[in-house]
């Protein structure tokens, strides 16, 4: 059996792992686009703060790993994809031949559309080629106006902040990271982010991007504009599916998979920030383009494509973000389901909140910021549909009290009697 | 036969020898915020409950953390966080299901318990029983971890 | 080391909080906790201080082997002249409160002046920051600890706060700690509630803040003395069994169960109150009123009684607050709200002991109290008119409704609130009031045991059974069994018992762990944890020069030998019935005695030459 895997990212290298232990003869071949060894995105922020090398970024740190496992790690991009003759299209050459193929393509930044948007200068933070070149290009002192502030906006602002930019912030919203975070809790991140000296600008979009000597000129309208040595382009992300184009491969947002994560054409799975799959709480079919979903979707695919029907639980919509030593972390169904209940407690000053949504006598969502320990109760009970009974009103009076409903519905061994 | 730590809540008092003796073992530091095993207490029921990692099959953490920082140990099935890799993401934190993986200010990395080598401290210090280092079968952590893991459908939402 | 070096002064008056070091010749003076609270107190403030000025001060203090593995190591006090007795108050207490002090970093909390308006102070590790508390003012310490975990978003505080007994001024209310435990006696509430602060809360997760001088002797040391008390019959099965309660019958059977506010010396309901009945099956509700047993912090006895009230009970019927499990009567609590005013109901007890662990007042001096109004309402010098309702011995009903009142200060309870020597006195009986200095008894009558008596004579805070707890030689043989009835050899035994007592307060372990444990067995683990040397000799000089410090203190406050005595009932009443028929206390014979072996003049004035021993 021939399993080709179109992409080196966690969700890629997951299920090449997971194909090889669930199917010994198999041949595995991992089709790597970038030039690089398989790296973690995700470990780009601490690159760039300084706390680890390149090597840090490895999703397996001993490189003969793949070659012990022997997965072929293949440099090239695949251009496009013949379902019917089964074979990957690399350009030159002959193709990569499969009988099962996985697409863990990933997502790379979306490009904003205004003027000037390709001049020098103009960066995102998305790769490790992205990483070396933020490294090289700020200094103390260089003028970084970076526009958005989702969340991999807020992971990389330490790292920024730790090389001596001066950074400003363009929201477009009147919210940083609001596909995460309700208006409260995007308030206090923000207030915390100016109290250590970012510049944030809500409600603001450049108009256009122009040369301004060696450095930019950032148009804002209305006769306002930024001076720019470096312009850092961060407003979220697109899948990677232009080569499926063709292929019968049904898109939607993103590859739409079934429970298995098999695409529409028979043998052609999806996994990672590509693949569109259903909500575990709402059911509704959605991209969630997290590394826990990347890697549990790889492992899950693999076991399909290996003959073990496997079926994936749907996947969980949650995430946690560390703006400037700030962490705050979100889950699920956050901002609340009709018919629902929530409560939630605020501690301004000392930048802590949590906001509970509930369900009946389920959790469904949470918002938390600066409350950090056990935050994985919250998917324990989100995602296992767990019944509060009494402790719906005890989380209500008190939702810092999340570990202790965990506790005492979720482990029956250790629930009163 | 792995073993495995098991838990009764039926004889704890409360008096958290064990997470001195787990934040001793790992920080030689009494204070129990850094323990990896935690007892809560249920005031109003009169119950205290130790608790930590079941060392459970799926490794959500391990699967989850970007860079290879979680490691099977063979001998006694323990997740070990290899602090040295680990970037201080966090993601394993929110991927446990269980709650017990966590993040250490201090330290910038996540810790969580591995069992001390197979000779677990926290077992050591409890002095009425209620941990215990017992062959995996015997403990009903099997079923625990089966039934934590699973969907909680008993009543629709609808 | 074993000490963070860390104190934290708070001047409520200015709202400031200001780090300094802790003064290390003191520490080794002194040793921490109540030797060491003491010995800033009574360097920095006027023995003549009106307690409830500002320029009283209120010190929360840990001791070094407090958030330790050593067994018991939890315990913290707090420091204060106190406003029952006008002597120095050193209140104890276990729960967890003491450990996260010092893992937040501080070995004492020196509180000065007094905040215009209601404040907590929050310790996040070593952050200080005073909070303003009005929307805690009034509520219960239960209430105050829910709040202010929700309000942080950390299950993980802890909370020592007072309630409202604290902040009306009831002169012996307490400081309750982890919904439970309290530095109860003496009237420590009262001047937190006088200072308006309402609430201690402490997180503490620093790891680096007091190393051990030898930590690998100090956990051998620790694990050996552990199995000490895992092997003796008291601290390894009585009391983890029975709690303190075990107590009761022994003492009962014994004849030194004072009753009726000392009018009898058995109680003939004492079997329905004690330890033994806690684990009996109700008939109601076919449940017992002890769910399980509980410890403090590192405890490895775990004496604490953890119980839920038959819900059908009529002080509870309608009150859900209650029907929950919380923490029960402990010996002292059983016989103040029960024996003391004849009381045999254990889920009314159990009830008006949740009250003062809700509300925040000393169990022992309530019920001490309400068994005098009792005798005053029998000799029919109180009448219902004044009180409000009848007030017979051994109503439950009364004593009930006496505990809501006075924690809420109204009616009848405003006088119950002041305490037995005030409520005798305002009277015109104070013959009638079974305390000495000021404060009420506990559970132990000084005629059936000798040398109580003279415990409680000499008690530095007055009438107290942990300032040299002689029941360990007269009734259970610990270290040697003495006759309760012979005064031979008592002044010298109570001398060792409170100079050790003052080591084991002073060390941040509980005096329980005595019943198992000498000084060979303690002093391992405070050498392999404090710098210095702390042999056993020295150690015993140490709690010496402690008793004698606070003994400086009281005498410059205005106390005389006049105040180390009895009330006349127990020096001229005959004990009525059981074994020690026809005693009366012979404190005269061994008064003169005690002061002899401290090294006291007659008038019980240290000599020059004892001070100079001390250096005091
Ligand atoms: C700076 C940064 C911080 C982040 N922080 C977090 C975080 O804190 N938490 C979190 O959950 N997530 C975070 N993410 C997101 C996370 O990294 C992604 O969800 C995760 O990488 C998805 O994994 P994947 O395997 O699906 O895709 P990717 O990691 O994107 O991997 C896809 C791979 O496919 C390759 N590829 C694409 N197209 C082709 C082609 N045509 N031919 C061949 N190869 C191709 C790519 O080069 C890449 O190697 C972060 C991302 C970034 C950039
Ligand atoms: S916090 Fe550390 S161990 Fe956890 S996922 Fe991130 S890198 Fe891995
Ligand atoms: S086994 Fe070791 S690491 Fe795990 S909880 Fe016990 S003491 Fe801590
Ligand atoms: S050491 Fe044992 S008894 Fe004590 S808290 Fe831990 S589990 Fe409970």
């Amino acid at each position: 059996m021939r399993h080709v895997i179109i992409g080196s990212g966690p969700a890629g290298v997951i299920a090449a792992e997971t194909l090889r232990k669930a199917d010994p003869a198999a041949e595995i071949t991992v089709l790597c686009g970038e030039g690089e060894p398989p790296y973690a995105r995700m470990a780009i922020p601490y690159l760039l703060k300084g706390d680890i090398d390149e090597a840090g970024t490895f999703i397996r740190k001993d490189q003969d790993h793949y070659g012990r496992m022997r997965i072929g790690l293949v440099e090239g991009r695949a251009l496009a994809v013949d379902t019917a003759a089964r074979v990957v299209d690399l350009g030159d050459g002959p193709g990569l031949p499969w009988d099962r193929l996985l697409v863990a393509t990933g997502s790379r930044p979306s490009r904003e559309k205004i003027p000037g948007i390709d001049l020098p200068g103009v960066r995102t933070c998305w790769t490790l080629e992205d990483a070396r070149a933020l490294l090289a290009g700020i200094r103390p002192g260089t003028r970084v106006v970076q526009m958005g502030a989702g969340f991999v906006g807020c992971i990389i602002m330490e790292g920024l902040l730790a090389r001596g930019a001066d950074l400003t912030i363009l929201v477009r919203s009147g919210y940083m990271v609001r596909r995460m975070m309700n208006p409260t809790a995007s308030g206090l991140i923000r207030r915390w982010c100016e109290s250590k000296g970012v510049k944030i600008l809500t409600r603001t979009q450049p108009l256009a991007l122009s040369a301004n000597g060696g450095a930019l000129k950032v148009d804002l309208g209305e006769g306002r504009s930024l001076d720019a040595d470096l312009y850092l382009s961060v407003v979220g992300v697109d899948p990677n599916l232009e080569f499926l184009a063709g292929s019968g491969v049904e898109i939607g947002q993103g590859v739409v998979v079934d429970a298995n994560l098999q695409s529409s054409v028979p043998g052609v799975y999806a996994a990672g920030d590509v693949a569109e799959s259903p909500d575990v709480v709402t059911g509704k079919r959605q991209l969630n383009a997290i590394q826990p979903n990347a890697a549990e979707q790889g492992r899950t695919a693999a076991l399909n494509m290996a003959g073990h029907p496997t079926r994936f639980k749907g996947s969980f919509v949650f995430n946690v973000l560390t703006t400037l030593g700030l962490a705050a972390s979100s889950f699920g169904e956050w901002q609340g389901v009709p018919g629902g209940e929530s409560t939630e407690v605020l501690d301004e000053s000392r930048f802590r909140y949590l906001n509970l949504q509930f369900d009946g006598d389920r959790l469904v969502g949470a918002n938390c910021v600066g409350f950090g320990d056990h935050v994985g109760a919250f998917r324990g009970l989100i995602e296992g549909r767990r019944r509060l009974g009494a402790w719906k009103r005890r989380l209500m009076d008190d939702p810092a009290r999340v570990m202790q409903a965990y506790v005492e519905t979720a482990v029956p061994a250790c629930g009163a009697g | 036969m792995q073993k495995s730590l098991h838990l009764d809540p039926n004889k704890c008092t409360g008096c958290l020898q064990c997470e001195m003796a787990c934040a001793w073992e790992k920080y030689e530091t009494f204070t129990i915020a850094k323990s990896r095993i935690k007892v809560f207490t249920f005031h109003h029921e009169g119950r205290f409950v130790p608790y930590t990692c079941t060392q459970c099959d799926e490794a959500w953490c391990l699967i989850a953390c970007p860079v290879d920082a979680i490691k099977l140990d063979p001998v006694t099935g323990a997740k070990i966080v290899l602090e040295p890799t680990c970037v201080g993401c966090k993601v394993c934190t929110i991927a446990c299901p269980f709650g017990t993986i966590n993040y250490v200010a201090q330290t910038g990395k996540v810790q969580k318990c591995d069992l001390c080598d197979g000779d677990p401290a926290c077992a050591k210090a409890c002095p009425t029983g209620a941990i215990t280092y017992v062959d995996a079968d015997w403990t009903g952590l099997g079923k625990m971890r089966a039934w934590a893991g699973k969907t909680d459908t008993t009543a629709a939402t609808a | 080391m074993a000490w963070t070096r860390n104190v934290l002064r708070v001047n409520l008056s200015a709202g400031t909080c200001t780090p300094e070091p802790l003064n290390m010749t003191w520490a080794q003076d002194y040793l921490g906790q109540r030797g060491l609270a003491t010995k800033y107190f009574v360097s920095e403030v006027d023995p003549k201080v009106d307690p409830f000025a500002p320029e009283n001060e209120l010190i929360f203090v840990t001791g070094p082997l407090t958030g330790t593995m050593a067994s018991t190591g939890g315990r913290y006090s707090v420091v204060t002249k106190g406003p029952l007795t006008g002597a120095i108050a050193c209140s104890n207490s276990g729960g967890y409160f003491g450990a996260e002090l010092k893992f937040a970093g501080w070995d004492m909390l020196i509180f000065e002046g007094a905040s215009p308006k209601p404040v907590y102070l929050l310790l996040i590790d070593g952050k200080a920051e005073l909070v303003d508390a009005g929307s805690l003012w009034g509520k219960t310490v239960w209430e105050t600890e829910e709040e202010i975990k929700k309000v942080h978003q950390d299950p993980q505080i802890r909370v020592a706060a007072i309630g409202r007994a604290g902040e009306i001024g009831v002169l012996y209310a307490g400081i309750v700690n982890d919904l439970h435990r309290a530095a109860g006696r003496s009237g420590v509430g009262a001047v937190m509630g006088s200072k308006n602060l309402k609430a201690v809360a402490v997180r503490g997760t620093r790891t680096d803040s007091y190393p051990l001088a030898n930590p690998k002797a100090f956990l051998a040391a620790t694990e050996a003395a552990k199995k000490v008390l895992a092997a003796n019959g008291v601290t390894g099965q009585g009391l983890p069994t029975y709690g303190t309660q075990v107590l009761m019958n022994v003492i009962n059977e014994l004849g030194a169960l004072p009753t009726r506010n000392h009018r009898d010396i058995q109680f003939e309901g004492a079997g329905d109150i004690s330890g033994e009945a806690m684990h009996r099956k109700r008939p109601t509700d076919g449940k017992a009123n002890l769910v399980t047993n509980g410890a403090c912090f590192g405890c490895t006895i775990a004496c604490g009684r953890i119980s839920r009230m038959d819900p059908g009970h009529f002080t509870v019927k309608d009150k859900p607050q209650y029907q929950g499990a919380s923490g029960g009567v402990e010996y002292e609590a059983a016989w103040a709200l029960g024996a003391a005013n004849g009381v045999n109901d254990l889920e009314a007890l159990t009830y008006a002991n949740f009250l003062c662990n809700e509300h925040g007042f000393d169990p022992i001096s309530f019920g001490a109290t309400v068994g005098a109004a009792m005798e005053l309402y029998d000799l029919g010098i109180l009448t219902k008119d004044e009180v409000g309702f009848e007030l017979p011995f051994g109503s439950t009903e009364a004593m009930v409704k006496l505990a809501e009142l006075t924690a809420r200060g109204e009616g009848f309870g405003k006088e119950i609130g002041m305490g037995s020597r005030r409520l005798c006195a305002k009277y015109g009986r104070p013959d009638l009031s079974m305390t000495v200095k000021g404060q009420e008894f506990p559970a132990y009558d000084g005629r059936g045991l000798q040398g109580m008596g003279l415990a409680y004579a000499t008690s530095n805070r007055g009438a107290c059974h942990l300032r040299g707890y002689m029941v360990s030689p007269e009734v259970l043989g610990i270290p040697v069994k003495m006759d309760p009835q012979a005064t031979e050899g008592k002044a010298a035994m109570l001398k060792a018992f409170q100079d050790l007592t003052a080591v084991v307060d002073s060390a941040g372990i509980c005096l329980f762990t005595t019943f198992a444990w000498g000084l060979a067995d303690i002093q391992p683990q405070i050498q392999a944890a404090c710098e210095g040397d702390w042999s056993p000799e020295r150690l015993l000089l140490v709690g010496e020069r402690i008793w004698n410090m606070e003994r400086e203190f009281n005498l410059a406050a205005g106390l005389t030998k006049k105040d180390d005595c009895l009330p006349p009932r127990l020096m001229k009443e005959e004990a009525k019935t059981g074994p020690q028929k026809g005693a009366v206390s012979k404190l005269d014979v061994m008064l003169p005695e005690y002061y002899e072996v401290r090294g006291w003049t007659a008038e019980g004035v240290p000599t020059a030459g004892t001070r100079a021993r001390l250096g005091v």
